[in-house]
């Protein structure tokens, strides 16, 4: 199960799952565009690149998806696939990832609901064993 | 059940969680027994978020003043519980994100027509279909108004002023909104530029989630005296508005999410959850981000309004109403941060007062009410769920003493909406709506599933408790009859 969803009553706790924290971090993403429109429906025609930095991991989660949000506002994109690379600099930590999308075409795609944010409420990235998991909320 | 979390009782309607560890104050929760069960419940199973633990994190924030608050639509949220409310010291007190939210000032416009139930019976499904094109809903949808950066700024400083200027409402509209649509002293360069950027193309738009437009009858007046003031008469057909900030709101929360995490460190702040991020109310970082809430706010009246013009031009063209007939009641917000001046033990005191999902409810007498409204206090606007009915309450004085003049937003979610998908679908949901009378237009059916009203508690119950509790009164009761959906 590359990502799931935990039950919170106002918004979404949202999980990413992989044996790296790059790997939860995609899933991440995935676990947050698939409550907008259904993943499997996205194709992906166009990419975008983002850059962000943060002092720990789990600061530089909400930093990767909530500029995946403000890219969808600004681009237009919306993602299915995504690929991520974190380096430990001296002065923090470096993400550098790449998201490949298209645009909403309501004839195509059945939308959901909108994303407005990523809070750091329940906000985790730890390794458990064999596995890394990466989650918040987002608010809905 | 963990020791620290038990609450006692002190009224039918009102729970003390008594100070322990570090709370700087208790606990205060008005809320039914059923509300009651389902917090310690989730409590008992360790939920990871319960509105309880969240209530208890609050009470501990440095500055906070008398209590942390709960109202009856009180469940769980991020940092604050929804249905929260935290008052804080100017000079002690701090400023939290997660007691304002993402959907800064996100609320609800209500509008009265000289219209009754009947009138619409024959073009009901044409004013649905016309609403469902005009009313920008849904991911993804654009507003018609495109805005430049600096019109963005006008807007961000005019409010709902900038709107009526530009031909959306009219000067009659303002006087019936909180704080006349335009908070003052709004600094956009405290905003960034991508917030902006953001918010282009989503002037106007209705957003998705529990966000709705709603064409209700007034079902029954509980207040003659004061329903007569707000101008409400039984049968009259209104139009609820439900929606907030848009994407700038969202921005704003998201840019100070990071800078309050950075104060929390550099002020030494102890905070319980990660979400409760905040600054003093004084220090530089503190200022920033209320000035920026001004901001937010004067985008969510200029949102209610654009969409009230939309709304407006809809009735003109199916039904033929002059759009001057179609008058603004009150428009309220349920996720802010406002200075405000209060009693607190027979002293008057200038605190901070943090609504999340709750209202401003104040009483008789306020300056800050329409001077229409001064003589019962201002109409509180609470959202029902599609399929029920929703209700405007006004404060009482005994509100404005025990929970700093705040009332309910709406039902509250009682599922969540993982739950609430698997339970329901948006289909059937649909058809049930239609058989009890409503009509639904909606851009997702996964969101109509997630909103199902059996996802949500019952708000007759709720605005009982808010009655009972004597912190609100109930005006009258609005039942839907079309509904718009993002």
């Amino acid at each position: 199960m590359p990502f799931e969803y935990l039950d919170h009553t106002a918004d979404v706790g949202l999980r990413g799952i992989g044996e790296t924290v790059e790997e939860a971090f995609s899933e991440a993403a995935k676990a947050m565009f698939n409550l907008m429109v259904d993943l499997d429906q996205v194709a992906p025609k166009r990419q975008l690149k983002v850059a962000r930095e943060a002092g720990k991991l789990d600061l530089l989660l909400v930093e990767w998806l909530s500029e995946l949000l403000v890219q969808k506002d600004l681009s237009g994109l919306y993602c299915s696939r995504f690929c991520v690379d974190i380096a430990e600099k001296p002065d923090g930590l470096h993400l550098e990832g790449t998201a490949w999308g298209e645009s909403l075409d309501l004839s195509r795609h059945s939308v959901k609901l909108e994303v407005k944010g990523v809070t750091y409420c329940g906000l985790h990235v730890v390794q458990k064993g064999k596995e890394w998991i990466a989650q918040c909320v987002v608010d809905i | 059940m963990s020791e620290e979390l038990a609450l006692e009782q002190i009224s039918p309607v009102e729970w003390l969680l008594p100070m322990s560890g570090d709370m700087r104050v208790p606990g205060r929760i008005f809320a039914d027994a059923q509300t009651i069960d389902q917090l310690h419940k989730d409590v008992a199973e360790k939920k990871e978020w319960n509105a309880l633990r969240q209530v208890r994190n609050v009470a501990c924030l440095p500055g906070i003043v008398t209590a942390a608050l709960a109202l009856p639509d009180v469940h769980p949220g991020y940092g604050f519980p929804i249905g929260g409310v935290g008052a804080f010291d100017l000079e002690e007190g701090v400023v939290v994100v997660g007691g304002v939210g993402f959907d800064i000032n996100c609320g609800v416009r209500l509008l009265a027509t000289p219209l009754q139930g009947n009138d619409l019976s024959d073009i009901r499904e044409k004013l649905a279909d016309d609403l469902y094109r005009t009313v920008p809903a849904g991911l993804g949808s654009e507003g018609k108004l495109r805005l430049k950066i600096e019109e963005i700024d006008e807007l961000l400083r005019e409010g709902a002023h900038y709107a009526v200027k530009h031909g959306y409402g009219f000067e009659d509209d303002l006087a019936s909104i909180e704080e006349t649509g335009k908070i003052a002293d709004a600094d956009p360069d405290v905003v960034s530029r991508i917030a902006k950027q953001r918010q282009f193309k989503q002037v106007g738009t209705l957003g998705s989630g529990n966000h709705y437009l709603e064409i209700q009858t007034v079902d029954e007046v509980l207040d003659p005296e004061a329903a007569e003031i707000f101008g409400l008469e039984k049968g009259q057909i209104t139009i609820s508005i439900h929606t907030g900030s848009r994407a700038l709101g969202h921005q704003i929360g998201q840019d100070y999410l990071k800078d309050m995490e950075q104060a929390s460190r550099k002020y030494e702040i102890h905070i319980r959850e990660k979400e409760l991020v905040c600054a003093p109310i004084r220090s530089p970082e503190g200022r920033r981000y209320l000035s920026a809430v001004i901001c937010g706010s004067n985008c969510a009246f200029a949102n209610r309004q654009v969409i009230t013009h939309l709304v407006r031009s809809s009735f003109t063209r199916v039904v033929g109403l002059d759009s001057t007939s179609i008058r603004t009641v009150y428009d309220i917000g349920h996720n802010n941060a406002k200075i405000e001046r209060h009693q607190v033990d027979g002293e008057t005191r200038e605190l901070l007062v943090h609504r999340k999902g709750s209202t401003r409810a104040f009483g008789p007498g306020r300056e800050e009410s329409p001077p229409a409204y001064r003589q019962v206090g201002h109409p509180i606007l609470v959202g029902g769920t599609m399929g029920t009915v929703s209700y405007v309450m006004r404060g009482t004085t005994l509100g404005m003493e025990k929970v700093f003049g705040s009332g309910i937003h709406g039902a509250g979610r009682a599922l969540s909406r993982k739950k609430a998908a698997k339970k329901y679908w948006g289909e059937n949901i649909k058809e049930e709506l239609a058989k009890g009378g409503i009509t639904l237009r909606a851009h997702s059916l996964r969101g109509v599933a997630e909103e199902a009203p059996g996802a949500y508690k019952d708000v007759e119950l709720v605005v009982q408790t808010a009655t009972e509790a004597g912190i609100s009164r109930p005006v009258v009761r609005l039942r839907p009859i079309i509904v718009i959906k993002g």
